[in-house]
């Protein structure tokens, strides 16, 4: 009874069943391009171009890829556990902290790739510590973990403005930031990797994060497919009955794995601090984290998956600010819309469609039945 | 007598700023309680603002908005009714959706039509609520004490403030002295016994979540034809998650939802006026710190620290009949 | 006017492929107690949620008073007459008595009136059947056996004349149980028609009238009590079945095993479901455990093998003393020499969603065997799951198919193969060949007679008592939640049968 649909070949369900979910995703957003009296094939011209039609357009594209690959991993890993972090914008928020004091402090002495290692060192353990709490709450108190993360979001909020305003703000300084790192406090750019490809990278931030997320990906899939503890989060994942029987501690994989989503979503804090604004500024975030959601659920919550969705995603927040300069009736905040959009039809409603492709492909198979027993007979 | 005023002022803020809270809380109340679990407050009454601001603006006419907005909001809870009742989906990935969509829609629209940055037209006259003001409100306010509070905090608010207080009574009579209301708190807890009696479960649970659309109508219609004159981007600045707090730290219980929505809107209230002012006894307070407390206060709640926050048994599960 | 209250017509119900109910014919005469009677699956309970609405049936006419009905919700069921106690109580923990009685019944959009009218009708009710309950306690507050009166209320409160009780003891102390007896022969003397749905033939022998007897789906006779016997009645639920055969030679038990101790263990509801348990097992025997389901045989295993704490009582395992009252890593208990099929391979046994390969490491992944440092190593996982394969003709051979994707045949001998090959000390399984197709019945077998006489201790528990007889070297009867008699393996059918039923085994515990 725990499937009660009919069993679909694997490219239908991992491929198919995304894919019909997006394509509903993007014709409603198709309507609410009609309804600002634009033209929705338009707006997909210029969205495309405006995320690959040069190269400094892709590397845009690829630097919020970037972003969106740490955090999709984030609420991915704790997915494959049965949790639900949603709680990956304030981790990612909190681990700015971690990539800030590495840089603050050594950023006039050593060169970056000193600071470098630090400050993802600082990143994941400033976002686990933050998930922690969370973490052990629901393993060991019982509180619903999507409630506590949404709180935390808040509580790291107010906390990051204490900080910016009062703590880590230069003397004398108005705004709310740290002071401006300097060269050890700055990722190199990946402009040799686009000029690979006869690419110019102009002004984007694309940089050497991106690679530190490729990595982190393919550490991610080692994780939970190639460790110890990945199986046995995935036992609890799919069979809590299953995981005591094999006497896997709930308690114990409950807190690690919310400390490594946590860790994941603080490490998207070095691409915008040491890549893109060498500094840290309030909401450097800018909703990545919930973004991160979309990118796992599209993604199937792996990372061969989710890097594919990071980069849809990317070039919808890089496209979407080309229609926004193109299209003056349509501002990037389109991509909180599709975003919006992806989440409700990849997640929310992911079987909606299901029953009628399993009707289908359950008329195929029986098609072919007869016609294998007719050869037969 | 100025420390007086200063309180008078306060509470008179308070309340202000715990209406949209109460109605936001009150609209979770009735969902959950059937078993939907609902973090979309916040995008229903966000677009419930929006509709009020744009309708309001384009009639001229404050209850067209309020109808309007209670529409949208509707609409909006029917689509998070048909994800988590009719396909049982998952309420909390519905929920998150409906608050990108709704954050998304109220800028790209409001700007297509409007073109002012996101806001809708300023309201005025009939396009927005005005304050009641009791009789007698002035001649009575030089009376010490008794005239303040009835002239200053009593007196003056809009009608929905009066039918935001007024509700909480009114939800409790519907929750616990109605058929409606007994049946609605039955599949929260026990969908099974709910059918087994003969009643539909799904038709309840839908209208469990018409009645927090509506709500979170009266929610964000307050917002921007009382409290503001118009709608402003995101102007619900996570009201709906403060809502959901205040709804949890209440347990689930009417008049607890006024009392922590209260208390959630004093602390508002007082960060706002303690900017950069010292607490006596307490010293500088940050500001931030009281802006994050409900939070915390919730989180401690959660963990069992300060009584237990049951939720209703049945919540955040599809229905589904046993074989 | 018909003399019967129910006549079932060719019901026919079918879920996918499973042919739950097959062409049902049955008459309940009016003011009698019928009875129902099979083992678990053997299709009651979808029978009766058919006559209350619950599922309807894909053929077949329901006729009630004469009159044929067609119940499509239980609203309709309810209009008809027909009133049931679950199983599972369906009553909301934190509401009133009178509110759980009221809902769905009320009588106005107010409660007011409703509430005063219900607690009239409620005291005539009490006062009439002797039925009483304060109507304001909370039904969290109350004990079983008072809520499961709540619920008889519930259906009287809505008139009905036909009540249908599904395992109404399941969750009752023996007091109790007769208590409900008594009430359930009142109504019975007021008039009503009452349908006794149980596995246990104690109850059907003491109150019923007539009993029908269910087996796989299919009404297989139905006999006035009176004139029945209770070795009759437990040939019909268990059929004549193919007799296994199963060739073993004789045991040579060794050294004790595993030893347990005044064993007591409660379910997560706090009923008492393993009662002051004791028993030895030695090297090289089968000790079977017979018994109908439910009487405590799963929560035995469970806390045996470390899943479920014990609340007293003493396990020893291999010489060494396993504290069961506190906290135990199953995963230690392997490393000390215990295998354990477990009764429900799809959620206990088993991650359907895993690889073959990952299932054939499930609870052994600690071990160095299958790791390098904190990495799996595949190679040797590979290995392994390819090597039980063809050990245990596993199909179809491929490690990398998801295991939802095997017949329940090779879903269960992945597990055995993983439970038996690493040659545990003591071997415990729950239901071997459950939902297992016949061939694979025969090839487990096997097996399990080959581990005994390499010198395991196998503790069986079954609830097919032919799979018991055929394989177990001593026979330990289990009747709620008490060892209530030990056998030879030459007991005879009817012998186990009585003390299954709970009949013999009172004297002998007495004794």
């Amino acid at each position: 009874m725990s499937n009660p649909y009919a069993k679909l070949p694997n490219w239908a369900e991992y491929g198919l069943i995304p894919f019909v979910n997006l394509v509903v995703a993007f014709l409603v957003a198709g309507l609410v391009v009609l309804l600002v009296g634009e033209n929705p094939l338009d707006a997909a011209y210029h969205m495309v171009n405006g995320a690959f039609g040069r190269g400094e357009y892709i590397g845009f594209t690829l630097y919020y890829a970037t972003t969106f690959i740490f955090t999709g991993l984030s609420v991915a890993v704790a997915f494959h556990a049965g949790l639900f972090n949603i709680g990956s914008e304030g981790q990612a928020y909190i681990g700015g902290i971690g990539v800030t004091l590495a840089c603050l402090w050594l950023d006039r002495t050593m060169p970056w790739f000193v600071v470098f290692p630090l400050a993802i060192i600082g990143s994941a353990a400033f976002g686990a510590l933050w998930a922690f709490l969370p973490g052990w709450l629901q393993a060991k108190r019982g509180s619903h973990i999507v409630i506590t993360t949404i709180m935390f979001n808040f509580i790291a909020s107010s906390l990051m403005v204490y900080l910016l305003t009062r703590v880590l703000k230069p003397l004398g300084s108005m705004a709310p930031q740290t002071r401006t790192f300097e060269a050890g406090g700055q990722l190199p750019k990946l402009d040799w990797l686009l000029s690979i490809f006869g690419l110019d990278i102009g002004n984007a931030p694309f940089n050497i994060s991106f690679l530190l997320a490729l990595l982190v990906a393919f550490g991610v899939w080692t994780l939970i497919w190639r460790t110890r503890f990945g199986y046995e989060l995935r036992t609890m994942g799919h069979s809590p009955s299953a995981a005591r029987y094999a006497g896997i501690s709930e308690t114990r994989i409950t807190i690690i794995v919310m400390m490594i989503s946590g860790g994941l979503a603080g490490m998207m804090a070095l691409n915008p601090i040491m890549g893109e604004q060498f500094r840290m500024q309030l909401d450097f975030v800018q909703g990545a984290g919930f973004v991160g959601i979309a990118v796992a659920l599209m993604g199937r919550s792996h990372p061969a998956g989710i890097i594919p969705a990071a980069i849809l995603f990317g070039m919808l927040y890089q496209g979407g600010a080309e229609i926004a300069f193109e299209m003056p009736a349509i501002s990037r905040d389109m991509i909180v819309i599709i975003q919006g959009l992806v989440i409700l039809f990849a997640g929310a409603l992911e079987n909606m469609f299901r029953p009628a492709i399993s009707r289908f492909f359950a008329g195929l198979g029986q098609r072919s039945a007869t016609a294998a027993q007719t050869k037969g007979a | 007598m100025d420390f007086f005023h200063t309180i008078i002022a306060l509470l008179e803020s308070t309340i202000r700023v715990s209406v949209p809270l109460i109605f936001a809380a009150l609209a979770g109340l009735y969902t959950e309680r059937a078993g939907v679990f609902d973090i979309g407050l916040e995008g229903k009454m966000l677009g419930a603002a929006f509709a009020a601001g744009a309708v309001a603006g384009i009639t001229g006419s404050v209850w067209a908005g309020l109808i309007v907005a209670i529409i949208i909001s509707v609409l909006l809870s029917l689509v998070h009714g048909y994800a988590s009742i009719t396909q049982r989906g998952n309420q909390i990935v519905s929920g998150v959706a409906i608050n990108f969509v709704v954050a998304g829609s109220t800028v790209i629209l409001g700007e297509a039509w409007f073109r002012q940055g996101g806001r809708t037209p300023a309201l005025s006259g009939d396009a927005r609520f005005q304050t009641i003001t009791f009789p007698f409100a002035d001649s009575i306010r030089e009376i010490p004490f008794i005239g303040p509070i009835y002239a200053d905090l009593l007196s003056g608010h809009f009608l929905l403030t009066y039918l935001a207080f007024a509700l909480v009574p009114i939800s409790w009579w519907v929750l616990y002295r109605t058929r409606f209301g007994l049946r609605l708190r039955a599949v929260g807890e026990n969908p099974g016994a709910v059918d087994t009696a003969g009643i539909s479960v799904i038709w309840l649970r839908y209208r469990a979540v018409i009645c927090c659309g509506i709500l979170c109508g009266f929610a964000g219609a307050y917002l921007s034809l009382a409290m503001s004159a118009g709608f402003v981007k995101g102007m619900t600045a996570g009201k709906g998650y403060i809502a959901l707090a205040a709804l949890i730290f209440a347990k689930w219980r009417p008049f607890n939802i006024m009392l922590a929505c209260l208390l959630f809107g004093f602390l508002d209230a007082l960060a706002i006026r303690l900017q950069g002012n010292p607490l006596p006894l307490i010293g500088q307070v940050p500001v931030q710190l009281m802006q994050a407390l409900p939070y915390i206060l919730t989180v401690i709640l959660l963990a069992g620290f300060i009584g237990k926050a049951i939720p209703p048994k049945a919540g955040g599960v599809p229905y589904v009949k046993e074989r | 006017m018909s003399d019967l209250a129910i006549e079932l017509r060719g019901i026919d119900k079918s879920f996918g492929l499973v042919h739950a109910n097959k062409d049902i014919n049955v008459k309940v005469r009016k003011g009698t107690i019928h009875g129902i009677i099979g083992e678990n699956g053997a299709g009651k309970s979808t029978l009766m949620s058919i006559l209350y609405g619950f599922y309807q049936a894909d053929r077949g006419d329901i006729l009630i008073d004469g009159k044929t009905v067609t119940i499509k919700d239980p609203n309709t069921a309810i209009a008809s007459g027909i009133g049931m106690v679950h199983q599972h109580f369906m009553l909301v923990e934190n509401f009133t008595v009178l509110e759980n009685i009221m809902l769905g019944a009320e009588d106005s959009q107010v409660l007011n009136t409703s509430i005063s009218k219900a607690r009239v009708e409620l005291k005539r009710l009490e006062k009439e059947y002797a039925l009483e309950v304060n109507p304001d306690a909370l039904i969290e507050e109350l004990p079983v056996g008072l809520q499961q009166r709540v619920e008889i209320l519930k259906a009287l409160y809505r008139k009905a004349d036909i009540l249908i009780l599904d395992e109404p003891t399941g969750v009752l102390t023996p007091a109790e149980a007769d208590h409900l007896f008594r009430i359930l022969g009142q109504l019975k003397a007021q008039g009503k028609t009452i349908i006794l749905i149980t596995h246990k033939l104690r109850e059907i022998m003491a109150i019923t009238d007539e009993v029908s007897v269910m087996r796989r789906g299919e009404m297989v006779a139905t006999r006035n009590t009176r004139e029945t016997s209770v070795e009759e009645l437990a040939e019909l639920m268990v059929g004549r079945r193919v007799l296994l055969r199963v060739e073993k030679g004789e045991a040579n038990p060794g050294a004790v095993k595993l030893s347990v101790k005044n064993l007591t263990v409660r379910d997560s509801r706090g009923v008492t479901m393993v009662d002051n348990v004791s028993f030895d097992i030695r090297a090289g025997e089968i000790v079977g455990i017979a018994g109908v389901a439910g009487n405590g045989q799963s929560e035995l295993l469970e806390a045996i093998s470390g899943i479920r704490r014990a609340v007293s009582g003493s396990v020893v395992l291999n010489g060494k003393s396993v504290d069961v009252t506190a906290h135990v890593d199953p995963g230690e208990l392997r490393v000390q020499g215990l295998g354990h099929v477990p009764e429900d391979r799809h959620h206990v046994g088993l991650v359907l969603k895993f690889d073959e390969s990952e299932n054939a490491i499930l609870g052994y992944h600690r071990d160095k065997r299958y790791l390098n440092g904190p990495f799996l190593n595949m190679d040797a996982i590979r290995a392994e799951a390819e090597d039980k394969i063809q050990k245990y003709d596993i199909r179809p051979p491929n490690a990398k198919l998801k295991t939802a994707n095997f017949s329940g045949g090779n879903q269960q001998k992945i597990v055995l193969a993983r439970e038996m090959e690493r040659g545990p000390d003591v071997l415990i399984i729950g239901q071997p060949t459950r939902g297992v197709d016949v061939g694979a019945i025969e090839f487990i077998h096997k097996r399990i007679i080959e581990m005994r006489d390499r010198g395991m201790a196998v503790l069986l528990v079954s609830v097919e008592l032919d799979e018991i007889r055929a394989l177990s070297d001593r026979i330990l009867v289990m009747f709620a939640g008490r060892v209530v008699g030990e056998r030879g393996a030459d007991a005879t059918e009817g012998e186990l049968g009585l003390l299954m039923a709970g009949v013999e085994g009172r004297k002998e515990a007495a004794e």
